[in-house]
């Protein structure tokens, strides 16, 4: 009696002991790309590594991300790690790794791209979370209308003016409805905006409406009078909402679709060898020849009660070879300069899917700084949300160009205040 | 005695048992509060319901329109007195969206004030209409009925969708109009093809649902009255405005009152068909407050909140007129 009093006091204090010790962490993230799915042999790989210490993937969908974990996180709760894309909007609940990560071979890596992760202070040199991956606007082309039409395809250096030349040359001769499209959203429109000298926000972080933009808004505009563009996207749709019509170009609808990166994986399996097409290096403006860059990050969050586990967990994933291995299993573009540099080798990728990576790749080292710079900002949102609201109103007719750009920038301003000074 | 006896017996008892319990209970209240504080006892489980769901969430949307910040939490929030107010009633001239300060405010508030009364207006005839044709003794009333309820049982986006793609430039629609030999229409870009559209979707998803309530209302209408007006050889035109439409006047307030609400709240099927385009053509004042609170980074949760104040203040004196108006014409 006395020795199974002392042993089943032993287990239990083992027991607690094991359980003080036992640490676990939850990864949320969603199962495209660089997510849960391409994650999960490293996570093995580290949980298998560290005895005592877990980390549990909870794969949940994209508008969960969005849309769910800022509530979360504002109430405290949530997982301990994430992979997000808002960089910028959630910053203020990202945990400082500063102390638990090599901080020199983070800046050396993803330098540019971790100051997106400081969106509401410029000036830190926190690192607050790994970039996981790039995504890149670009244009898809088909090939086949080009060919069909006999027009030769512009190449590098081209302008929009260019573009919009040849594709409409190409759309009348193939009877195609549309020679160009863009995806409704703001981050594609600030593409456009920048190549034509917008700089959409300053190095103090104040909104920036200028001659860029306003050329910009009246180019886009004019393209959706006279035919170019089609109304279906930024004409007929209202308010904030994104829309995309991919499928115009899917279904050889359209010559010249601006959209990004992330489509690569759907135009390989839904387009196949129905047509020749491919990503165009990015169209020049008056200003530069840029596209914006995106992405994801790899963050921890302030309310984890394992900081220690989280530094090492994103350490862990951050070290080259176990980067490389998520990248080239998740057919993306990696954030890491070292393999922009060097190249990735995707080998469940066909090899029009590599090409067109490369392109986008290739498009990284000419992003205009103030492609950069509008990423990384906190309120780069409210101004996206406000250009497709005012765009959509100019090419209705309710407003002139001026007072869109008037209301730009009074939106953006009215959100800045809401934020930061807690008043309108 | 019986089997069936004992067991009824039994039950009897079981069914006294609560009344065994809560009789003393009662008793003990009653001795302690009074009999005047015991009607108390019996209303505070439905009002606390009410506080907690209804009156609760009216407080915290004041508390809200009145502090800012784009924090969640209501120690977070600064108080900024009636700024979100003004900021909302900011306008030159209130004829004209594009003088005021949120000018997308006063057009979803403007397009609001014209969709609701044709909405309903065509909800309620059209409604009355299928009714009236349900009542009547034809053949399969049945499946009509059920075929007309249907779109009310479908999801709101599904309903959006599948008018979508009705509708947009390759839709199911311009098919059917290219197919006959007539030239396309792009619905979903034009200002006021999109607006009709919109009515016509959000009437043709909840008409059945109207319609089940008249034809209730229909049907609880005595026969021998419309027997008596056939004796006296009266047209259809002068028994329907003479019997029907007043004894349905009681469910048509009914319908009357749940139509006007439902079309005031009406967002998702109209989000998803048209994103409250082209421009800010058919964008509804919920869709204002959703897009300012929740869809739009920073989220302005005051803004938001001091809109939708106003708009319950609208609904509220509407409300109120309908009431007495309702009154006056009982009393007559």
């Amino acid at each position: 009696m006395k020795f199974a009093g002392i042993l089943s006091g032993t287990v239990f204090g083992l027991a607690v002991a094991a359980a003080a010790q036992a640490q676990e962490i939850t990864v949320q993230c969603d199962d495209l790309g660089f997510g849960c799915k391409a994650m999960a042999p490293v996570v093995e790989r580290f949980n298998q590594e560290n005895p005592g210490k877990t980390v549990r993937l909870e794969t949940v969908s994209y508008q969960t991300i969005v849309e769910a974990l800022p509530v979360q996180l504002e109430s405290g709760e949530g997982p301990d790690v994430a992979i997000i894309t808002d960089l910028g909007g959630l910053s203020r609940y990202y945990l400082d790794l500063t102390s638990y990560v090599d901080a020199a071979y983070f800046e050396k890596e993803f330098g540019r791209t971790l100051q997106w992760l400081r969106g509401s202070d410029p000036a830190s040199k926190a690192i607050n979370g790994m970039p996981t991956s790039l995504t890149v606007n670009g244009a898809y082309v088909n090939l086949t209308l080009f060919e069909q039409a006999g027009i030769p395809v512009p190449q590098e250096g081209a302008t929009w003016d260019d573009w919009a030349e040849a594709t409409r040359k190409v759309a009348e001769a193939t009877n195609t409805d549309f020679p160009m499209e863009m995806d409704r959203s703001g981050h594609r429109f600030a593409s456009f905006a920048i190549s034509h000298g917008a700089e959409l926000v300053d190095e103090q972080g104040n909104p920036v409406v200028d001659d860029g933009l306003r050329t910009a808004i009246e180019r886009f505009v004019e393209w959706h009078k006279n035919g170019t563009m089609p109304l279906d996207l930024w004409g007929a749709v209202g308010g904030a909402t994104h829309r995309e019509l991919f499928t115009d170009f899917l279904n050889a609808n359209v010559v010249f679709y601006f959209g990004g990166s992330w489509t690569l994986n759907q135009m390989d399996t839904e387009v196949g060898d129905l047509f020749e097409w491919a990503v165009m290096p990015a169209p020049c403006g008056p200003s530069s020849c840029t596209v914006m860059p995106g992405g994801g990050a790899l963050v921890g969050f302030k309310h984890t009660k394992n900081p220690e586990l989280v530094g090492e967990f994103i350490a862990y994933v951050a070290q080259p070879e176990n980067y490389k291995e998520i990248i080239a299993a998740s057919v993306e573009i990696p954030a890491a300069a070292s393999l922009i540099e060097g190249g990735v080798e995707y080998p469940s990728a066909s090899e029009r899917t590599q090409e067109a990576l490369a392109t986008f790749t290739n498009q990284i080292p000419k992003m205009a700084p103030a492609a950069y710079r509008f990423q990384g900002w906190r309120f780069q949102r409210a101004m996206m949300n406000a250009l497709t609201t005012r765009i959509s109103q100019v090419i209705n007719d309710e407003l002139t160009v001026d007072a869109a750009l008037e209301r730009i920038k009074q939106d953006v301003e009215l959100a800045m205040g809401a934020a930061q000074t807690g008043g309108n | 005695m019986s089997a069936a006896t004992r067991l009824t017996g039994a039950l009897a008892t079981l069914a006294a048992l609560p009344a065994r319990v809560v009789e003393p209970l009662m008793h003990g209240l009653q001795k302690l509060l009074g009999i005047k504080r015991m009607p108390w006892v019996f209303l505070i489980p439905n009002l606390t319901a009410v506080l907690l769901f209804s009156l609760l969430p009216v407080f915290i949307n004041i508390f809200y329109s009145v502090t800012g910040s784009d924090r969640l939490f209501p120690l977070d929030r600064p108080y900024v007195g009636a700024a979100n107010y003004e900021t909302l009633l900011d306008c030159r001239d209130y004829l004209d969206p594009s003088t005021c300060s949120r000018d997308l405010f006063w057009r979803a508030l403007g397009n609001t004030l014209l969709f609701v009364p044709v909405q309903v207006a065509a909800m309620i005839g059209i409604a009355l209409l299928t009714a009236i044709c349900l009542n009547r003794d034809i053949r399969g009333r049945g499946f009509f009925r059920g075929i007309f309820f249907f779109p009310v049982m479908l999801s709101p986006v599904v309903v959006a969708l599948t008018w979508q793609w009705i509708l947009q430039r390759n839709g199911a629609l311009n098919g059917l109009l290219t197919a006959i030999g007539l030239e396309p229409i792009n619905w979903l870009v034009l200002p006021d093809a999109a607006f009709f559209w919109s009515v016509f979707v959000t009437v043709w998803a909840h008409m059945g649902f109207f319609t089940i309530i008249l034809l209730a209302g229909l049907q609880s209408i005595p026969r021998d009255v419309y027997e008596a007006a056939k004796m006296d050889a009266a047209s259809p035109w002068r028994v329907f405005t003479r019997i029907t439409l007043p004894m349905l006047k009681p469910t048509l307030l009914v319908v009357f009152i749940l139509c006007v609400i439902r079309s005031v709240q009406t967002f998702d099927e109209l989000y998803v068909l048209t994103g409250g385009g082209p421009g800010s053509a058919t964008i509804l004042i919920v869709q204002f407050i959703y897009e300012t609170g929740f869809a739009i980074q920073p989220r302005n949760f005051g803004l938001a909140a001091a809109a939708s104040l106003l708009l319950g203040m609208v609904l509220l004196i509407f409300t109120l007129v309908q009431l007495r108006v309702a009154r006056g014409r009982s009393y007559g």
